[in-house]
């Protein structure tokens, strides 16, 4: 029996900075898996990643991620690719741009 | 070091003049991005999970200062300030854009670096000995071999190509540091009869299928590396399995051809080879040689360090030069809790000013991601330290249980299963706590987030390796693995462990090698080697719940 299909958006890396992007419900790349659309049934999304592999100038490696009904990240991967690393706050979670921090001595 | 002529620089010029082009032409949507991920990894761009990701070579780990403040300049004007470096001795830059890589690429040509075949299936960035031309054990300095098989391999135009990607390293001492023995090629120099040589080692490699490679020369004479050399990679070539990625690598070749085999075709092909070598390469090999003279070391004696701080630093942190007034200084890019390998720009400005004012304006970089100031005079080392310490450098935990190695894993590479840096994290905030790596001593921590084991987790006394396991996050435990001399594949112990017990079980095994060892002097893999894997298994899972159980039963 086939698997039922569960949510999914379409994601890409940014061709020139390389990010994570998501393909909104209005034809746009986001940064913010908040703002992607949130795909209900399996025709739709192949049509939706055949949009999305039609602009290799735009995105590269576009694909379908799981994730639950609300939207959230079905996958730790995609949860790490949604917020960032979490080894420095500077992520998409963050918004910063600093290098590691000094630590203390032992 | 090796100072580029004029072709070098006319190589490398028109290469990162190629790679422009190609960007630009993927940028205006000429080239497709099928057309353009090979050109790209041959120039040593990835696209991983966040970003684009550069890798630059550091051949044979050496660095000028002036090489070091380069590599900071691009942390600085195109990354997020700081850099990765790696297990391979490359450095690696997480959050390039594109479009900006080629001005890096040009900048680090201004200093003799690139990234070329730091990807693809290719011969990559030729490793060896971190602490060459300055330790005391050394018979000859590796490095002039290594510049010599990084020349005949950059752009090889039989080898760019191959079945898998080819690793070769070198050492020159019998204390194996390069781990020659988890390359495709480990060279290992040895002296016999006066006359220098390698004992040539073959399809040894980590990954899915770990392999301690095979002796497949006892003594090969100085003059025959090269074409020895290409005799290897060539029967690799036309040997190593291309329908299948996971069996591609020479030692999967050498395991279903047998050593014997494969011996008997090198040797034929060798044969067939040598004559075509007419000893270019060997004037070549003495050009490099002569650029890699010693320092002229000034007289470095010290008086006896009374500082017990310095003095702790000192014995963990440094090791016999081959001058007695000189040591040999690992910095530590492992302070506890801070992500092992990373130095932010301020970091190697800081590192090479340091080189410049007491080492000679040398640096080197290990595969155990530490940075190394290979001839330091010994009445150098208090200033050192202390300017070291200032800035979150000095601590003294070189070869102690926190100096782990740490792949990227997830929080940043594309093929990880899992991630490994916060296990680094916590397992050296851990120990750093409970303040006993001190007394555990000599400890070898590796972590690999995927099977391709970039974290070596194989050959560590303990080894993590992190795997996605139904969804969530696992980590299997390797014990007794040993990359140096005696190398040794680690054994697993069992079941893995979920995020959150992976530090508690390694602390563990810690506190029972503790409470095993015959003496101070046992150190972890020799306990191991003693007893075995049982009561260290019984630590790691007869947890008091299972005790409970038991007595319950």
């Amino acid at each position: 029996m086939p698997k039922p299909f569960t949510p999914k958006v379409v994601t890409a890396n940014h061709l020139i900075e390389g990010d994570v992007v998501y393909l909104t419900a209005d034809d746009e790349w986001c940064r913010d898996l908040a703002q992607a659309e949130v795909i209900e049934n399996e025709a739709y999304a192949d049509l939706r990643l055949s949009f999305a592999e039609d602009q290799p100038g735009i995105v590269v490696g576009a694909y379908l991620a799981d994730v639950t009904p609300d939207g959230a990240p079905a996958h730790f991967r995609e949860a790490f690719r949604a917020g960032g690393p979490t080894n420095y706050p500077h992520g998409k979670a963050h918004g910063q741009r600093p290098g590691p921090q000094p630590s203390s001595e032992a | 070091m090796y100072l580029y002529d004029d072709f070098d620089r006319a190589f490398l010029a028109e290469r990162n003049a190629q790679f422009r082009a190609q960007v630009a032409r993927r940028l205006d949507g000429s080239l497709t991005e099928d057309e353009f991920k090979p050109l790209r990894l041959m120039n040593g761009v990835y696209l991983q999970l966040h970003a684009y990701m550069l890798r630059v070579a550091i051949p044979y780990g050496t660095l000028s200062s002036d090489q070091m403040r380069v590599l900071a300049e691009l942390a600085e004007r195109w990354d997020k300030g700081y850099g990765h470096f790696t297990t391979r001795q490359n450095i690696q830059y997480n959050w390039p854009r594109l479009a900006d890589i080629p001005d890096m690429l040009d900048r680090l040509g201004d200093v003799n670096l690139h990234a070329i075949q730091t990807s693809g299936n290719t011969i990559r960035n030729v490793t060896a000995d971190h602490f060459a031309g300055a330790a005391a054990d050394e018979i000859a300095d590796p490095r002039p071999y290594a510049e010599l098989l990084r020349q005949w391999s950059t752009d090889h135009p039989e080898f760019q190509f191959l079945p898998r990607k080819f690793k070769i390293a070198v050492t020159g001492s019998p204390n194996d540091r390069a781990v020659t023995r988890a390359h495709d090629i480990g060279l290992v120099l040895k002296e016999r009869g006066g006359e220098l040589g390698f004992e040539v080692i073959i399809g040894g490699g980590l990954g899915r299928t770990p392999m301690i490679g095979k002796t497949i020369r006892d003594f090969l004479p100085e003059a025959d590396l090269l074409p020895y050399c290409e005799a290897i990679v060539s029967v690799y070539n036309r040997l190593g399995r291309r329908d299948n990625k996971y069996k591609a690598r020479i030692k999967i070749t050498v395991h279903e051809n047998g050593l014997d085999e494969m011996q008997a075709r090198v040797e034929e092909r060798f044969a067939e080879l040598r004559p075509l070598f007419d000893g270019v390469d060997q004037a070549q090999l003495g050009r490099i040689r002569s650029m890699f003279a010693a320092p002229e070391y000034r007289d470095g004696h010290a008086p006896a360090v009374t500082d017990p701080v310095l003095r702790s630093w000192i014995e963990t942190n440094t090791v016999p030069h081959k001058r007695d007034d000189h040591a040999i200084v690992t910095i530590s890019l492992k302070a506890h809790g801070a992500t092992p390998g990373d130095a932010t720009a301020d970091q190697m400005r800081l590192m090479a000013d340091l080189a410049d004012a007491h080492a000679y304006g040398e640096l080197r970089i290990s595969h155990e991601q530490n940075v190394i100031l290979p001839h330091v005079p010994r009445d150098a080392l208090p200033a050192l330290h202390m300017a070291l310490g200032a800035a979150g450098l000095g601590t003294a935990n070189v070869g102690l249980a926190s100096d782990i190695i740490a792949c990227p894993g997830m929080d940043y590479c594309a093929l990880a299963t899992a991630r490994s840096i916060p296990v680094a994290q916590g397992i050296a905030t851990r120990l750093d706590a409970l303040k006993v790596e001190h007394d555990v001593g000599h400890l070898k921590i590796k972590i690999s987030g995927c099977i391709n084991a970039c974290g070596h987790h194989h050959v560590g006394h303990i080894g993590i390796l992190g795997l996605d396991r139904a969804g969530v996050e696992n980590y299997q435990i390797t014990l007794g693995g040993d990359g140096s001399e005696t190398a040794a594949i680690g054994e697993r112990t069992g079941p893995g462990f979920a995020y959150d017990q992976i530090v508690p079980a390694v602390e563990r095994l810690i506190l029972a090698y503790l409470s095993l060892r015959e003496g101070e002097d046992e150190t972890f893999l020799q306990a191991y080697r003693r007893v075995g894997m049982a009561p260290f298994k019984a630590a790691l899972y007869e947890t008091a719940a299972t005790r409970e159980a038991a007595n319950a039963a």
